[in-house]
């Protein structure tokens, strides 16, 4: 099963929690519910976007620092 | 009783129509960044049109009721749902104790005003219910709401639902926004051909757009005119000796990013300003994405003062319609 975790808001989507450190998730790795990653920023504001279930991202749909929509797809996971 | 906040959302506030008369204080006016948005959904649940109402920005928060409430969501086409069932934006809602209210992806606009009949009841306080986050004033103790609040809401006016704003009156941007502002203040202070590509150029909304200002990225740096740099100014020659910040003045630091001060801006400061955004196009950049693209453009008091009157009109055609 594959299944999208979009943006919550719009902004500029990071894939790394600062430019200096590692993105939190490669394409391939396992995440668990309420694994981040990436952050949305606006307003000054670093929101965390967080998977809702747990499996495998596929793919990620989306460059770091793209700007993204509202409702954006932003990764595909596999269940 | 009241509203219990489940999620607050990204930094929805409380906010009225604000508090003018302490910005010479450095307390800046606040209140919604919308305010023909706020007068709708006030209009629509019965309220009086300055009640509090939640401002959230970008995406809404998540809100149990504990007494029954007429609602409405104004502004942002933030879709809302109660009990996970779709609901209508600009229209009276019934929202029974026990119910949650929350919200799908925002699909245009930025802010959403939610109105409850009888009005969010915090303290006022200068004159004003809204919230001045970084100055600890108004709101819910000072601050944007959070998980595990409880909101209070006063007497329900009962108004009945399926009330609605006509699509036709409603006002949110769509594709690129022209702002109407009127060169001025410190006008002189940049060159002929900068004065020109400030206007010709597309300027986009920056991330850093907030209820202080709104900053813009995209058009060419403004050169400006050469001087001896008078006493008390700064050595950029974007820096004047500290002057009074009107609501809606644009400043633009170094000469490369305009910025629009708004509802929580700073009373004054050392950048030189360009002009001011007229009034009747504040509402508009309160719903602007970042990334909008943007292009300024030049009227005289005349125009601006025409322009106010429509937005004035254009309210009294809502209260026409609904009161």
């Amino acid at each position: 099963m594959s299944i999208e975790i979009f943006s919550p808001l719009p902004g500029t989507f990071y894939r790394k929690p600062a430019p200096d450190q590692p993105v939190y998730k490669e394409s391939g790795d396992a995440v668990a519910k309420g694994d981040v990653i990436g952050l949305v920023e606006v307003m000054k504001t670093f929101y965390e976007v967080k998977s809702e279930l747990d499996g495998h991202i596929d793919v990620f749909l989306v460059e770091n620092e793209d700007p993204v929509q509202a409702g954006q797809p932003l990764a595909k996971l596999k269940g | 009783m009241g509203i219990n906040v489940i999620n607050p959302g990204l930094a929805t506030t409380i906010q009225d129509l604000g508090r003018p008369g302490y910005y010479h204080l450095g307390i800046p006016i606040g209140g919604a960044m919308d305010r023909f948005a706020l007068h709708c959904a006030n209009l629509l649940v019965g309220n009086d049109e300055g009640a509090a109402c939640l401002e959230c920005v970008f995406m809404g928060p998540e809100l149990e009721f504990t007494q029954d409430a007429t609602v409405a969501i104004t502004g942002a086409d933030l879709p809302p749902k109660v009990d996970g069932e779709p609901q209508d934006t600009w229209t009276s809602l019934k929202v029974k104790a026990g119910q949650v209210l929350s919200f799908d992806f925002l699909k245009g606009g930025a802010r959403a005003y939610i109105a409850v009949s009888g009005g969010i009841d915090v303290p006022v306080q200068l004159g004003s219910r809204s919230t001045y986050a970084i100055g600890a004033l108004g709101g819910y103790e000072g601050r944007a709401i959070a998980a595990g609040d409880t909101l209070p809401v006063g007497q329900d006016a009962g108004v009945a639902e399926g009330r609605s704003v006509p699509a036709a009156m409603r006002r949110m941007p769509t594709g690129p926004v022209e702002l109407r502002m009127i060169p001025g203040l410190y006008w002189h202070r940049i060159t002929k051909e900068a004065g020109e590509h400030f206007f010709d150029d597309m300027w986009k909304v920056a991330p850093e757009c907030d209820r202080m200002g709104y900053r813009f990225r995209g058009g060419r740096p403004l050169d400006f005119v050469p001087r001896e740099q008078p006493f008390g100014a700064g050595s950029d020659p974007s820096n004047i000796v500290d002057a009074c910040y009107p609501y809606g003045s644009i400043q633009v630091p170094g000469g490369t990013e305009p910025i629009v001060l708004h509802r929580d801006a700073v009373s004054g400061g050392g950048y030189f300003m360009l002009g001011t955004v007229i009034s009747a196009d504040m509402d508009l950049i309160g719903q602007m994405q970042p990334h909008t693209e943007t292009k300024f453009v030049s009227v005289d008091m005349d125009q601006a003062l025409n322009a106010r009157h429509e937005r004035a009109d254009a309210l009294q055609k809502v209260r026409d319609v609904l009161v």
